[in-house]
């Protein structure tokens, strides 16, 4: 009885299942896969020794080095942020609470390019913060630490709007009985938080890892773009590009993909955990 | 057992977080480590990146023949106008290197280096000059000999964005300077010429490489408005184009710049000054003429007078310098915003 509907509505949309199929490919194709496929194409047009000779060129090193940095700070603000964020804007209500939920997707709405551009505003040597920066010789723009905050402010809501959520449906029940059964309060967050959010976690921390080796606009805003110095894997695709090398800028380019592909695969295998372990916790629970 | 597990994984992302902090510490030194080697930074536009790769190195080798000293020169290329924004914005450099006057003048207003910039160099601060030409499909299909040329219909013309572009501004006033000459001195009628201008140029890239690229790597247009020096590089780089000389252009002048309150602050100013006044030198004018820079030196010149022909030039006087256009022509509300896009 249950079944019949669902039959019904296979067969009627026979054709426009298959018309539906074939748009879905053809777009994926077109617009995913060929344009992958010519990054790595391009990267190895001259080969296995021109692609190695491009990856092993000392600016390419150190924008690949730069990238890293970047990112792996990123990441530790991000989990701490995102863990902090997400702990008292779901488990306690405040006045402002809703304020900054909102404030919290800034990020998400405002353009990297403006998102660097206020950093330059704030920074930089004619911004507000600027004189006395100079005056005790911190380099916050054109400098790492500008590119770290640049790439922050673009990444930060990734890991809390992940968590949040889950927190919210969670529910505290399981917390305050650690604490009313003696738990301190790190004991709590070891063990009990931080494992019942460990894969919301890490998929936040994927995401948010994602977009900050990818980045370019907030970065090329404050980075300087000094060749070998200030520039990041984007940037330097983007470089490389300028200066008619296209084999080392689509080399550099198809190490970012793969980066990209490596994050899609562990956020595919994480969902399937993820749902896994939650259906087993619902059926345990 | 919990314990252990509990702890273990603290300890985890302790470590992790120590290690990203311990790298990006680490890194800091590595830029501020300027003991030995001498750091020189060379803001600079965005055609100039083959030249002064070359020219650095050649330095670097001269400078350290002669006082034992090593210098890391690094460079930073970009639209003029944004370059002089970054090191307005605090982008320490040491020398700037730039398409036009106005963008050096910019950075002095700012306080950074002397008003009288200019004079502290032969030619202005100019080392070389440049002018504007135009880059055809090979054999110029479109029989496009001079400005006028431009306006046939169906003529797609490639070219940056003046708001953004040093090389963009000198070739809207070569186009410009053109047709002021051509009816006369009549602003009116250079205006229509220029709006009708515009009105086939489909796309304006951010700076001159950005341009270039449109025409050569993704194929798009019928004419290429550039510098010389970006022209001969694209034919260089091995593409089937072809370089056409204009009746009339404008002569560019990309002037040089030691930034007086970074080399202060750096303690550079001794190697930064050699390091401009060096491109002066016979050498260094025969380098930028392989570069397809045209050599202020009479005698390199000459010996590249077949990659450089003559041509009628007028200068940016013709405008009453830099300042003068910049207002007339590119500032909010300038000529530009009138005619593009109205």
């Amino acid at each position: 009885m249950a079944k019949r509907p669902a039959v019904g509505l296979r067969r009627q949309g026979g054709v426009a299942n298959v018309i539906m199929i074939v748009v879905a490919l053809v777009f994926m194709v077109l617009f995913l896969l060929l344009p992958l496929v010519t990054v790595f194409a391009q990267a190895f047009a001259s080969g296995l020794s021109g692609y190695i000779a491009s990856i092993t060129d000392p600016n390419t090193l150190s924008a690949i080095w730069l990238t890293l940095i970047v990112a792996a700070v990123a990441l530790v603000v991000n989990v701490v942020f995102g863990l902090a964020g997400s702990w008292a804007l779901a488990r306690f209500r405040f006045p402002g609470r809703l304020a900054i939920l909102t404030v919290l997707d800034l990020p998400f709405s405002v353009s990297p390019v403006v998102a660097g551009l206020m950093l330059v505003l704030l920074y930089g040597r004619q911004g507000w913060l600027g004189p006395w920066l100079e005056a005790h010789n911190l380099k916050i723009i054109f400098a790492l630490p500008g590119m770290i905050i640049a790439t922050i402010f673009v990444t930060l809501p990734f890991v809390a709007r992940e968590l949040i959520p889950l927190m919210e449906e969670q529910g505290a029940d399981e917390e305050e009985a650690a604490i009313l059964l003696g738990a301190s309060g790190w004991q709590m967050f070891w063990r009990i938080t931080i494992p019942k959010l460990r894969w919301g976690l890490l998929y936040g921390v994927l995401l948010s890892n994602a977009r900050a080796m990818g980045e370019f606009g907030a970065v090329s805003v404050v980075s300087g773009n000094i060749l070998g110095l200030t520039d990041t894997m984007s940037l330097d695709v983007k470089a490389l590009y300028d200066g008619y090398n296209i084999v080392g800028s689509f080399a550099v380019a198809s190490l970012l993909a793969s980066l990209a592909l490596v994050t899609l695969v562990a956020k595919t295998v994480l969902e399937r955990q993820f749902l896994t372990r939650s259906t087993k916790e619902e059926v345990s629970a | 057992m919990t314990k252990t597990t509990g702890l273990s994984r603290r300890n985890l992302l302790l470590t992790g977080a120590a290690a990203g902090l311990g790298a990006g510490l680490q890194a800091l030194p590595r830029t501020a480590e300027a003991a030995q080697t001498i750091k020189l930074l060379n803001v600079s536009y965005d055609p100039t990146r083959e030249f002064y790769a070359d020219y650095d190195a050649r330095f670097a080798a001269a400078w350290k023949a002669k006082t034992g000293d090593d210098v890391a020169v690094s460079v930073s290329n970009g639209g003029s106008g944004a370059q002089a924004r970054a090191v307005i914005s605090g982008l320490e450099a040491d020398v700037v290197t730039l398409a036009l006057g106005y963008d050096i003048d910019a950075i002095a207003k700012s306080g950074l280096l002397a008003a009288d910039w200019a004079k502290r160099l032969p030619n202005g601060g100019t080392p070389y000059t440049s002018t504007i030409v135009f880059l055809t499909r090979k054999g110029n299909p479109k029989g496009l000999k001079d400005w006028p040329d431009l306006l046939k219909p169906g003529v797609q013309i490639v070219a940056a964005n003046p708001k953004t572009s040093g090389g963009a501004r000198w070739s809207f006033l070569a186009a410009y300077g053109w047709a002021l000459k051509q009816f006369g001195g009549s602003t009116q009628k250079a205006n229509d010429f220029i709006r009708a201008y515009y009105k086939q140029v489909p796309v304006l890239d951010a700076g001159s490489r950005g341009a270039t690229l449109t025409f050569t790597n993704r194929g798009i247009g019928d004419v290429l408005i550039s510098w010389e020096d970006e022209a001969h590089m694209a034919v260089a780089k091995g593409g089937a184009y072809s370089i056409v000389y204009p009746g009339t252009s404008i002569l560019a002048e990309p002037p040089v710049a030691v930034v007086d309150a970074n080399v202060d602050k750096h303690k550079t100013r001794a190697v930064a000054e050699a390091y401009l006044q060096n491109l002066y030198t016979p050498a260094s004018q025969d380098l930028a003429a392989q570069y397809f820079y045209r050599p202020r030196d009479p005698q390199v010149l000459a010996k590249y007078a077949a990659t450089f022909p003559k041509l009628d030039l007028f200068t940016i006087e013709t405008f009453g310098g830099w300042q003068a256009a910049q207002k007339q022509f590119f500032a909010n509300g300038g000529v530009f915003d009138q005619i593009y896009g109205g």
